[in-house]
């Protein structure tokens, strides 16, 4: 069975992704709302917003990022959601194949769906005039970071995939997701917060991510918080992924 | 009258029952769904599992087909246990469940293309434009099953279970929400699959459809078999007939078929009750 593992996780994954090209209103509201907070953020907010010596755009845009990440997963908890519901997942688990498979072609789905709605927000922010002079290391540096970001939320996105009760429940757990950038370096120093907020936004994922990216982007060191924020990540990654599977076999059993 | 278990030697895979369930429970927290379920199935017979909703039809056919854990018993499927091979279990095995199994976004020859990928079988494209034909649904094979009728979904949901052609089958109320005319194409269907040596095992709560179907039926109550049997066994089990004079009025069933004026006797499901179908909605 474990030999065909890559195999059959291939031809799964060809599945979800053509719901992902046959939906591409999918790719689209997941890059929408994004893009709308960059626009206002940048044009409304931005005189009034701190950002230093940086562009507004290129201050908002690895925020921006996050929470394109943060609501693009919630279609992979709905496409998991959905095949639950109907009879097409009994009928993967009760086939000879790699059953695991089934699990890793919503993720990897989710991981080119996410790179897509990323690649249009950035496109975009290049309109709006974002401007980095990142050479391709730091570029690689950052794409690995948002994959990585991406691949931790998305296996978070699956235990309500799995487990909800209804299609309402399965997708409505990405929003504060979605609100936990705004609680972070992302939009606002959090040094001109109260307090116990301040020590809330210093102290949680986003921050030292969102700190990585811009760091890389406007060519200065990382620092120590890289290690932060891959510690974040990686984290995040391995308690959703043991809760994931945890949840799967439960499920199957 | 009632088949006595008997304990056949194991030593003869070709005389060995395609299917063996002995002393199986199933509890769902309070609810003791299976409460020592016997029965065998020979190799290539139609054998109906009859029972009403909530019986623990659907829990017999989970636990065959290695979806769900038995509490206590065993049961062999194609000579190999449940819990101990599943994966042997599963080479063996279709199951087509309650609810149709396919994909609605991918077109018909996409899901039996995908199926037959994942079965790991050379030549997947021939495979699923062979099925289509043999299922009536060459046209619609390249239009998203979305908008297929229940009938429809019905067929190609056991076309995709025929992939690979796996000893043994497993139908879930193959035809509950199903209008009349996709009941007995689905009925058509079954019997080409036992005839070239599937063996079948069928839920129903329909009385008729057993009666048509079924070499064998078995009755689940209360999370037991109590009668087993072919249908002859089971009707010898009430007072000999006794003749009487009925006036015979044509049923519903003769009324609509005379009325729609196809398909209630023609031998194979054909094109025209498949855009006759078509029309009407999916069954939930």
């Amino acid at each position: 069975m474990a030999t065909h593992f890559v195999g059959d996780t291939a031809v799964l994954t060809g599945r979800t992704m053509r719901h992902v090209t046959r939906s591409p209103d999918t790719i689209i509201t997941t890059a929408i709302m994004p893009i709308a907070i960059m626009l206002l953020f940048v044009y409304v907010f931005g005189g009034a917003i701190d950002s230093g010596s940086v562009s507004s755009v290129n201050y908002m845009l690895p925020g921006i990022l996050l929470i394109t990440i943060a609501s693009g997963i919630s279609y992979t908890a709905f496409r998991l959601f959905t095949d639950m519901q109907g009879g097409i997942f009994e009928r993967f688990q009760s086939m000879p194949i790699a059953r695991p498979g089934v699990l890793w072609a919503h993720v990897l789905t989710s991981l080119a769906a996410n790179a897509i709605s990323l690649a249009v927000v950035i496109g975009v922010a290049f309109a709006m005039g974002f401007r980095s002079g990142a050479g391709p290391l730091a570029w690689l540096a950052v794409v690995g970071i948002l994959l990585l970001f991406t691949l931790a939320l998305t296996w978070i996105a699956v235990i309500p995939g799995l487990t909800a009760k209804s299609i309402d429940g399965a997708s409505a757990f990405s929003y504060p997701l979605i609100f936990l950038p705004f609680i972070s370096s992302a939009f606002v120093p959090t040094r001109t917060m109260p307090g116990p907020v301040r020590a809330f936004a210093d102290n949680q994922p986003v921050t030292s991510i969102v700190n990585t990216i811009r760091a890389l982007f406007a060519q200065q060191p990382v620092g120590s918080g890289v290690w932060t924020a891959l510690a974040w990540c990686v984290g995040i990654l391995v308690v959703a992924y043991v809760c994931a599977n945890i949840a799967y076999r439960r499920r199957i059993s | 009258m009632l088949t006595v278990m008997s304990i056949s030697s194991a030593t003869d895979q070709a005389q060995a029952p395609a299917i063996q369930v002995r002393g199986l429970e199933k509890s769902f927290k309070e609810v003791h769904v299976l409460r020592g379920v016997d029965f065998e199935v020979a190799p290539g017979a139609i054998f109906a599992l009859l029972g009403s909703n909530g019986a623990g039809k659907t829990t017999v056919v989970r636990i065959l087909s290695t979806l769900l854990a038995a509490d206590a018993g065993t049961a062999a499927v194609n000579g190999f246990d449940v819990a101990a091979r599943p994966a042997d279990v599963r080479e063996s095995i279709s199951l087509t469940g309650q609810f149709a199994a396919v994909d609605e976004i991918l077109t018909g020859r996409e899901n039996l293309v995908l199926v037959a990928r994942l079965r790991h079988l050379a030549q997947p494209g021939a495979i699923a434009d062979s099925l289509l034909t043999r299922f009536s649904l060459a046209e619609a094979g390249g239009r998203r099953v979305a908008t297929y009728s229940g009938g429809m979904r019905r067929r190609l949901d056991i076309a995709m279970s025929l992939i690979g052609n796996p000893p043994v089958i497993f139908l879930d109320e193959p035809t509950t929400g199903l209008d009349p005319e996709a009941r007995i194409e689905v009925w058509q269907a079954v019997r080409e699959l036992a005839r070239g040596g599937t063996t079948v095992l069928l839920t129903t709560q329909y009385l008729d459809e057993a009666e048509q179907l079924a070499d064998r039926i078995a009755i689940l109550h209360q999370g037991r078999i109590i009668v087993n049997g072919t249908l002859a066994e089971l009707r010898a089990l009430l007072p000999p007939a006794k003749v009487e004079y009925v006036e015979k009025q044509p049923s519903l069933e003769d009324v609509f078929f005379a009325v729609v004026g196809d398909s209630a006797t023609s031998s194979a499901p054909s094109t025209s009750s498949t855009s006759s179908t078509s029309s009407t909605s999916s069954k939930e």
